[in-house]
């Protein structure tokens, strides 16, 4: 079971949250072009190591949070919120 | 027959005789007895039959690497298959039989099999049924599926009763510092060290006792361990299995906690499934002993030469009297001795030229350089054939007449639970078994684990294994160190086969699932030259054991066909469960009911209190239909569909997600997240919309309306309410960071109900205080005003239509769902209104062509669902530049909705039934029926759903639906999904 350390919640199961994708994304603007967006959606690196990716805290404190975890070890590296704000929170709180 | 039991050894209490019924016949046993033990000393040798040549077979371990004593526990809905006798403790009135054999054990009409051996060898079933299906795909199944019923009838194991589990499990969750696995010596000390620097420490056995080998030695007490364990506040889960090992030092474990003692009552559950998480983990979990190939290596009688130790000196039961024990290290001679002083004659085949030990017993006969070659005999042992070590292709030199044959063909430490966490094992050529590997998790492997064969070093590594754990926590810099594996006085010698010298040997390496070394070097001839393949073609190590005892064997047997080293070869990954768990113990009490949460809505028992029968939609109970007087479910829905066209009715829509969306920017947000204009909605209105996903396929229908400036109310479909709000925070705490929006859900906060019919307006206005606001100029279509009820309860209604008739919803605090019920429903009562359920509601909906979740599933675009006008084209939304992308504008001929009559207007047809052009019926068909209904207003059947090239292309010719699922084909007419009031004159009024 991977356990990841909310920094809102501490550290939990990964039961408690749902997957969401690829957190290296930068999603294109609403106006950019079709083939911007078929970038953005559907190309994928397979990376083996570690990836950051996105994951839902939705049976907790319902936050989205960065997670670099290895694909290979499951091993987690950082846990962060996605919003920059919720970020310097969770700095401030320490 | 003679008891095998006898005075002076073995720790069981002879105080408290236990019966046990085996076969349908009654036998005693002591208290402190496993099944095994029990059966040994009854004398009864033949305990099961094997998988495909139904060979006798007996006991042949004492633990839970057991091969041979496979049995049935219990009867009827209490059967149990393929329990190990050796693990299973004896209780008064335990019921036990034999498996795969008929009529019994004794007696077996299957041991024909054995002397069609031939057509069994590996792979017999891939060559047999070579291009017939399942191995070949085509036409005839058939062949296969007559061939299959015999084949599994005659090959297999225990047979499950078909009945319902009566049994209750648990699942259960706890935290500590250190898990120790297993109670060995190893085990013991590291829980002592731990314990004593004051950490909360974990120890699992998954035998009754602690101790491990050591409940075999005579003086080792394990109630005073389990004491001063306890007392220094280890907690002790025994009888409790370490199945798997996962990430974070997270462990599985199966605590069997009534499975010893007969127990019929519910209130304590059958077994208890552990969740655990731990800062470290130490692995105890021992080693295991091996066998030897050799040629009739499975009759009744042969059994590892530790297991004999252990029902001595545990049991008290002496398994032979006549004993050879055949060897290629030094483990057996302490057991020997033992043996000896019980009273047996003993003969140790020791395939080394000498050994050197210190006071070992002379009364036992050594010959140096000798091998087991062939054991005569079939129900039991007669003699055993032996050969020189040293003189190869090997030939019999000697025969010894015996009653018992004893194996050791070296240990093999049990690294299981570290093979699960991906970590591969080393081979060690100096003891001959795989050693753990190295693992940067925090997992320490200990005692014979890792490959430490003596007491006082197993102890040593106990120790270390702790201070290792405390060192990684950071308690302890206390230096360590692990002892050397290994530790025997003279070394191992590799001992894996005998070869047999004539044909049609059985020389078994993997007893359970009957695969024999001919069987391994078949498969090499035919190719499986991998590890991976030759165990999926010979199914070596597949069986319930998972080969703890035949795999180094096997592996062995392929190095030496290819011309490598075993670790060239490889190793085969072990994968969880360590020992097999049984699918009750995984649901825990997600059975029945209790099978997933259920969701009610606020006026579900004032639902039911007015005749509701409920319907599950996703994980929500609904009201299906409100059934008069017997009504039928058809009679029911038409008479309430009728009635909302006619007059009034009310039905429950709380199911409905509901979203609070605030702050500066909820209006910019909510205009990038519908495909229609939000920018300019104005205050006191709602709207309904649509959500695309980012690939521009749509995600979701609902309302929106504007509270106020800053603040929406968003109402989402029932299935995907979760979904949105995931969504929604998604794109907020992700994407759009700068946007100043809060949402929040408030599904349960608000209770909702539809009023529906051209009588609504008049009913709803004799619940409020004020009437006149819900007058048509007041409140027209799609506004909604903030209203009081007669009883001052502050609502909100919403003048929308699902029905297509004059409509609207009453939204209230949940508390005062029931009041606000018991209000409109008598004023409808006074139009002879009704109450109506989803049924009537989809049928409503079907009537007018609404999409739900059956038409928007995930495949559809805006223009597929017929909503095109409602994708803007003066703004940029989610899925804007995608709706149009090359692959779903191409094509001309995607399937478009459209609705659907029977040619025979007296014809019924279902959902999912497959649209086909006439003299075409083939595959997916050019469409597909997605919701149909009797539509009352029309006088027969409708359906809406998607056709290729839409209504345009196929509205003048007669198709063909076709469903092959109920076996029923009908002409049908495509026609528009707007079948009543097109116009929307009534919703309108
Ligand atoms: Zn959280």
């Amino acid at each position: 079971m991977i356990r990841i350390k909310c920094p809102y919640c501490g550290e939990r199961d990964h039961s408690e949250f749902t997957y969401g994708g690829d957190a290296s994304i930068n999603y294109p603007s609403l106006d950019a072009s079709e083939a911007e967006w078929t970038e953005a959606i559907f190309f994928r690196k397979n990376i083996k190591g570690f990836q950051k990716e996105t994951w839902h805290h939705l049976n907790g404190c319902r936050m989205w949070l960065e997670v670099e975890r290895s694909t290979i070890t499951h091993e987690i590296k950082s846990v962060k919120p996605c919003h920059p704000d919720l970020q310097k929170l969770m700095e401030l709180k320490k | 027959m003679s008891s095998k039991r006898i005075d002076n050894f073995g720790k069981i209490n002879r105080d408290k005789i236990i019966s046990f019924n085996w076969e349908k016949k009654n036998y005693f046993g002591y208290e402190g007895d496993t099944l095994a033990s029990a059966l040994l000393a009854n004398n009864i040798k033949i305990v099961g039959r094997s998988f495909k040549y139904h060979r006798p077979r007996g006991i042949m371990s004492c633990g839970v690497e057991e091969s041979g004593a496979l049995v049935t526990i219990g009867s009827l809905e209490k059967r149990d298959p393929n329990v190990r006798a050796t693990s299973q403790e004896l209780y008064q009135g335990l019921e036990a039989s034999g498996q795969n054999a008929f009529p019994n054990v004794n007696f077996d009409f299957g041991e024909i099999n054995n002397y069609l051996s031939r057509f069994f060898a590996a792979g017999f079933y891939y060559k047999t049924f070579m291009g017939v299906p399942p191995f070949e795909w085509g036409s005839g199944t058939s062949i296969w599926m007559f061939f299959e019923k015999i084949i599994r009838k005659a090959a297999g194991m225990g047979k499950l009763s078909r009945l319902a589990d009566p049994d209750s499990y648990e699942h259960a969750h706890d935290f500590c510092d250190i898990l120790i696995v297993g109670s060995g010596p190893a085990g013991i000390a590291a829980a002592k060290e731990a314990a004593d620097k004051k950490l909360d420490v974990i120890l699992v056995e998954q035998d009754s006792l602690l101790g491990g080998d050591q409940i075999a030695e005579k003086e080792f007490d394990t109630n005073k361990t389990l004491q001063e364990l306890k007392g220094l506040g280890v907690r002790i889960m025994n009888r409790t299995t370490a199945f798997g090992l996962y990430d974070n030092c997270v462990i599985g474990l199966i605590e069997r906690v009534t499975d010893h003692i007969y127990y019929d009552k519910k209130d304590i559950p059958r077994q208890r499934f552990w969740t655990i998480r731990a800062k470290h983990i130490i692995v105890g979990s021992g080693s295991l002993e091996r066998h030897i190939a050799f040629n009739n290596n499975d009759i009744p009688g042969v059994m590892t030469v530790n297991a004999a130790k252990h029902y001595l000196n545990r049991y008290g039961v002496l398994t032979g009297k006549d004993i050879v024990i055949a060897t290629n290290n030094d483990s057996v001679y302490n057991t020997a001795d033992l043996l000896s002083q019980a009273g047996a004659k003993v003969v140790i085949l020791d395939s080394r030229k000498e050994v050197k030990l210190d006071n070992f017993n002379n009364n036992i006969q050594v010959k140096f350089e000798t091998v087991p070659y062939s054991i005569n005999g079939s129900r039991k042992i007669k003699s055993i054939d032996i050969a020189d070590a040293n003189h190869q292709p090997y030939s019999k030199i000697d025969s010894i007449s015996c009653d018992q044959v004893l194996i050791s063909g070296g240990w093999s430490p049990a690294v299981h639970l570290l093979s699960h966490r991906g970590v591969k094992a080393k081979w060690n050529a100096e003891n001959l078994c795989f050693l753990p590997g190295d693992t940067k998790e925090k997992i320490t492997m200990i005692g014979s684990a890792r490959g430490i064969w003596n007491k006082s070093d197993c102890i040593k590594s106990g120790i270390a294994g702790a201070l290792d754990a405390m060192h990684h926590m950071g308690l302890s810099k206390t230096n360590y160190f692990f002892p050397k594996e290994g530790g025997w006085s003279n070394p191992i010698q590799p001992l894996y086969e005998v070869k047999y010298n004539k044909s049609r040997s059985k020389s078994f390496v993997d007893y359970q699932h009957d695969v024999t070394a001919d069987d391994v070097r078949l498969a090499h001839r035919e190719g499986f030259i991998s590890v991976e393949h030759l165990k999926r073609y010979t199914t070596l190590g597949m069986a319930n054991d998972q080969g703890k005892m035949g795999n180094i064997i096997g592996l062995s047997l392929m190095a030496d066909l290819l011309d490598k080293d075993i670790p060239e070869v490889g190793t085969t990954v072990f994968r969880p469960p360590y020992t097999p768990v049984s699918i009750g113990a995984l649901a825990g009490r997600n059975v029945g009911k209790h099978f997933r949460p259920l969701r009610v809505t606020p006026m579900h028992q004032w639902n039911l209190d007015h005749g509701a029968i409920m319907i599950d939609v996703g994980l929500y109970q609904r009201p299906w239909y409100f059934p008069k007087n017997n009504e039928t479910l058809s009679e029911s829905y038409i008479r309430e569909t009728t009635t909302v066209r006619k007059s009034v009715g009310v039905c429950d829509v709380t199911s409905l997600g509901k979203i609070a969306i605030q702050g500066p920017d909820a209006t910019e947000f909510i205009n990038r997240v519908y495909s229609n204009a939000f920018a300019k909605l104005p205050i006191g209105k709602t709207r309904y919309g649509i959500m695309l996903r980012d690939d521009g396929i749509v995600m979701d229908d609902g309302t929106s309306w504007r509270l106020s400036e800053n603040e929406y109310l968003m109402t989402t479909s029932t299935a995907q309410a979760g979904k949105v709000m995931s969504w929604l925070e998604e794109l907020l705490q992700t994407r759009w960071t700068d946007l100043k929006v809060n949402v929040t859900s408030v599904s349960e906060q608000w209770a909702a109900a539809a009023i529906s019919g051209p009588k609504s307006r008049e009913a709803i206005k004799n619940c409020l205080e004020n009437p006149s606001l819900i007058e048509n100029k007041n409140l027209p279509f799609m506004g909604f005003v903030s209203a009081n009820l007669k009883d001052g309860t502050p609502c909100r209604i919403v003048r929308i239509s699902f029905s297509g008739e004059l409509g609207y919803e009453i939204y209230i605090g949940s508390d005062y769902a029931n009041s606000m019920m018991d209000l409109i429903w008598k004023e409808v009562q006074n139009y002879n209104g009704c109450l109506y359920g989803l049924e009537a509601l989809g049928a409503l909906r079907v009537e007018k062509g609404h999409v739900t979740g059956a038409e928007l599933d995930g495949r559809v675009t805006i223009e597929d669902a017929g909503l095109g006008k409602m994708a803007s084209t003066k703004k940029s939304y989610i899925g804007s530049a995608m709706r149009t992308r090359g692959s779903l504008s191409a094509n001309k001929d995607r399937e478009q909705l459209v609705g659907f009559f029977p040619v025979d207007k007296k014809e019924t047809f279902d959902a999912g039934t497959i649209v086909c052009e006439k003299n075409k019926i083939k595959g997916s068909g050019i469409g597909r029926i997605t919701s149909v209904t009797h539509s009352p207003e029309l006088g027969h059947w409708i359906g809406i759903g998607f056709v290729q090239g839409g209504k345009e292309k196929w509205h003048n010719t007669t198709l063909i639906g076709s469903d092959p699922v109920r076996n029923k084909q009908m002409e049908i007419e495509v026609v528009s999904p707007h079948m009543i009031d097109p116009e929307g004159k009534r919703m309108h009024a």
